[in-house]
């Protein structure tokens, strides 16, 4: 039977990553921060199984003179404290924090 | 202990919005209680010899205001006490007047004197506020020690950074490691 030899190939990609979506993180930029990139929010799109310290990573890329602030500030995600290594999900708010001084 | 009985009251005012002292005062007053313990943190006039003009403050508000219930939490649970009223003002607050008051009540004194330094420490180490210096010739972001001395890691980069000023017609800002344009107050900036 002359079954046409057009072998679809099909290529699965979900069994080397499940979950490759695109997320939409909300970036907050405070006081140094927003001085230095000029903006007081952004949406950020990664993919998922990016962590907040690669979100940063990132900022810092589009926004080199973040770089000032590597070293002292601290991220919040949803409104806590949160370390670099936390994983973002769809729709968090991230805010750059520099060192605080209220009071 | 459950929070439905707690008596916090946490404001971050806008913009031109003096603190009403009274208002935080009666909140915590109550015939039950011997003692309320407050403190004022101003605007001071002069900072490492320079004459400041004005502080501008500016919040991530919605984490700040759970910041602070957080901090009101922590100083129940070391604490007897009765109320609590925290008030953070954002915008300008020139020399003399309050930036953030505390009023603290409770049936004897050690409870609100010992919870009253707690809660401005603990904000001042932990809430997202921050305030701009302004000078006549320039300004700059401060940093709160009690921020930076928590978070050792960030200390110890901050130890070989030197601090940058932004002054008006001056050179622009020095660049150098890792530090921003900050000076790294020596106390508490305004207490």
């Amino acid at each position: 039977m002359g079954s046409p030899q057009t072998d679809k190939v099909t290529t699965d990609i979900s069994h080397t990553d499940s979950k490759n979506e695109c997320l939409e993180v909300k970036i907050l930029f405070f006081a140094r921060a927003r001085d230095l990139t000029g903006l007081t929010d952004m949406k950020l799109e990664v993919s998922s199984g990016t962590t907040a310290g690669d979100c940063l990573d990132k900022l810092i890329a589009k926004f080199p003179g973040l770089k000032e602030l590597r070293g002292c500030m601290v991220l919040a995600l949803n409104e806590e404290y949160t370390p670099e290594s936390t994983l973002v999900k769809n729709r968090d708010e991230l805010a750059i924090i520099p060192p605080i001084s209220g009071g | 202990m459950a929070g439905e009985d707690e008596k916090n009251l946490v404001e971050i005012l806008e913009e031109n919005h003096p603190i009403d002292i009274t208002k935080y005062t009666n909140y915590v007053h109550s015939p039950q209680c011997g003692a309320i313990a407050t403190f004022f943190g101003n605007t001071r006039d002069t900072f490492d010899g320079k004459t400041v003009i004005e502080l501008r403050y500016e919040a991530y508000v919605p984490m700040a205001i759970r910041c602070l219930k957080s901090i009101c939490s922590s100083a129940r649970s070391l604490w007897n006490l009765n109320a609590i009223a925290v008030a953070h003002r954002l915008g300008s607050v020139p020399v003399g007047e309050t930036s953030v008051f505390v009023a603290i009540s409770s049936v004897h004194r050690v409870d609100a004197l010992d919870a009253c330094k707690f809660v401005i420490d603990e904000l001042k180490a932990s809430v997202p506020i921050w305030k701009k210096e302004v000078y006549s010739n320039g300004e700059v972001w401060k940093e709160n020690m009690e921020f930076l001395e928590r978070r050792p890691e960030i200390g110890k980069i901050r130890s070989c950074c030197k601090p940058k000023v932004k002054v008006d017609g001056d050179e622009a800002v020095k660049t150098g490691c890792c530090g921003p344009k900050v000076k790294v107050e020596d106390d508490n900036g305004n207490a």
